[in-house]
């Protein structure tokens, strides 16, 4: 009887110990915020000079007073674009502390408004425009194609990021289709850019859908454990087949008293 | 016990015959799974029937007593039940023990006929269209800076290891390449083999820096173990597990003014072997 009991507890206990660990892993990618600045399109006269008026007070000790860069510091920011600028503030990459790091998304540091006056500044030094995208317009199994073929070697196929040498690849979860439409054509910090002959805007639309199929995954198959692939996977596997030969080994073991 | 022995036996034949037969990965893991599953068993039985379970006190009076210890040495020595079934124990047992052997030593013939000089090998020759995955000639406006592309031989198996490149475009003032190559690269568009030179796998990551003063510098990086290459300098490795430098196809403009191979790789092409050292 006494025998029984504690091979009892003992089968809980390697069971429970197992589930702790998915249930650890399943949520290891929860928390996640959503954020939205929706990129201005207007560029007043007004816009562009309130835009000025920020872009003195927060970027200009790093890009220069007019936009010109400085050197080895940062880099001139005429013809950079409208896109580029809504990217980096709206993901809230920049301002960045220090020059030399890499920028990584953060809460934005300015207001929706007060970024579309930077962006407007910025847009009015010339350069591509913030690009249009529309999700609902793609293909989603194009996208999943062409996100395969563009994106996934750093970026996972399930988006939530990677690295390269030297640098990281951000995780996509917040990203909204029109940063993701931005990155793909600016390509920041060290990421390639892609133009319109190698991922036309069609394609573009597809790979934003895809995206957001990525932040929203349908688990099919069962728990998505983090969905950054076959390492967690296998963690699990590991794990439940330690459950399994704790038990056998209780099972065909004696224990002397 | 005899059962799961001969079990062990059989599932190990079974091994070998379907190595020889099919290969089928599945029923080879099913019957070497078996095979040891089998044998798991007969030692687990081995260890709760064969090895005698009484618990032996030893009273303390009777320290150093000979004739109990004689006799108890007696019923060490001659298992309690099991005895009369020793030889076809022993006898099933070295069988499956040969069988299991035999089923560990065969896949050695996976390591095949030598592939003589077809590892060397490639479909680059000079003059060569440089096309894409559809079939269509690459033109050097196909290679934007900051962007990676794929490049085939026209006319030849693309998935042959000696097939892909790998194309960028790099400004002309940040090349650095040896001085006998400095014409492989027209307009600063360079090719390299897209197959990594220390496991096979594909060079499909590309850092472009934005802004190169406050960034890593351009290089082609293999996902499978990060094995980092500067297109800027031929190839060079500059991090990871690779051995030598990628290969550079060096390539020419046509008149019709498309991309064109200016000849043959620069080395061999794929993960090194035995010969393949340096660059």
């Amino acid at each position: 009887m006494r025998r029984t009991v504690r091979r009892l507890l003992t089968a809980t206990l390697a069971a429970g110990l197992g589930g702790a660990a998915l249930m650890t892993l399943a949520n290891a990618s929860a928390g996640v915020q959503r954020l939205s600045a929706g990129p201005g399109q207007l560029s007043s006269p007004q816009l562009i000079a309130e835009g000025r008026q920020l872009y003195q007070e927060g970027c200009a000790s790093c890009h220069g007073l007019d936009a010109g860069g400085i050197p080895g510091k940062a880099p001139d920011l005429h013809r950079a674009g409208a896109g580029a600028a809504d990217f980096y503030l709206s993901t809230g990459r920049m301002p960045l502390d220090n020059p030399g790091d890499q920028p990584v998304r953060t809460k934005p540091r300015y207001s929706g408004q007060r970024i579309d006056a930077l962006v407007a500044y910025i847009g009015s030094l010339g350069g591509p425009p913030i690009p249009k995208v529309d999700p609902s317009l793609g293909n989603l199994s194009q996208g999943m194609q062409a996100f395969t073929d563009h994106c996934a070697g750093c970026h996972q196929v399930a988006a939530r990021g990677g690295i390269v040498t030297g640098a990281f690849a951000p995780s996509l979860v917040d990203a909204t289709p029109t940063q993701v439409a931005e990155a793909v054509r600016v390509g920041p910090y060290v990421m390639p850019k892609f133009n319109r002959r190698l991922i036309d805007d069609r394609t573009l639309n597809s790979i934003a859908r895809y995206v957001q199929l990525t932040q929203n995954p349908v688990d099919e198959g069962g728990w998505g454990i983090g969905h950054i692939g076959p390492v967690p996977e296998g963690m699990v596997a590991w794990l439940m087949g330690l459950a399994a030969v704790l038990l056998v080994a209780r099972l065909i073991g004696e224990r002397t008293e | 016990m005899a059962a799961a022995l001969a079990g062990a036996a059989l599932a190990a034949v079974a091994f070998v015959v379907v190595y020889i037969v099919s290969a089928d990965t599945q029923l080879l893991g099913l019957s070497l799974g078996l095979a040891l599953g089998c044998l798991a068993v007969a030692a687990i039985l081995a260890g709760q029937r064969l090895v005698p379970q009484e618990h032996v006190v030893e009273e303390r009076p009777q320290f150093g007593d000979v004739s109990e210890q004689q006799q108890l040495e007696l019923e060490l020595v001659e298992p309690a039940s099991g005895i009369s079934r020793r030889k076809m124990l022993l006898g099933v047992g070295s069988l499956a023990g040969a069988a299991v052997g035999v089923a560990a030593v065969v896949p050695l013939a996976s390591l095949g006929p030598s592939p003589g000089d077809e590892i060397g090998s490639s479909p680059w020759r000079r003059g060569l269209a440089v096309v894409d995955e559809q079939g269509r000639q690459l033109g050097p406006e196909d290679v934007p800076i900051g962007a990676l592309v794929t490049g085939f031989p026209a006319g030849a198996d693309p998935r042959e290891l000696g097939s892909p490149v790998v194309l960028v475009r790099l400004p002309q003032n940040q090349l650095q390449l040896p001085t006998d190559r400095a014409d492989w690269a027209p307009q600063g568009i360079v090719a390299y083999s897209k197959i990594c030179t220390h496991a096979g796998c594909a060079i499909s990551l590309y850092r472009y820096p934005l802004y190169r003063p406050t960034s890593p510098g351009p290089a082609l990086v293999c996902p499978c173990h990060y094995s980092t290459f500067d297109p800027t300098r031929a190839g060079k490795r500059i991090f990871g597990p690779a051995g030598r430098s990628l290969p550079q196809l060096p390539l020419a403009i046509d008149q019709a003014g498309k991309l064109v191979a200016g000849g043959p790789f620069s080395g061999p092409v794929g993960p090194a072997w035995w010969g393949v050292r340096r660059t």
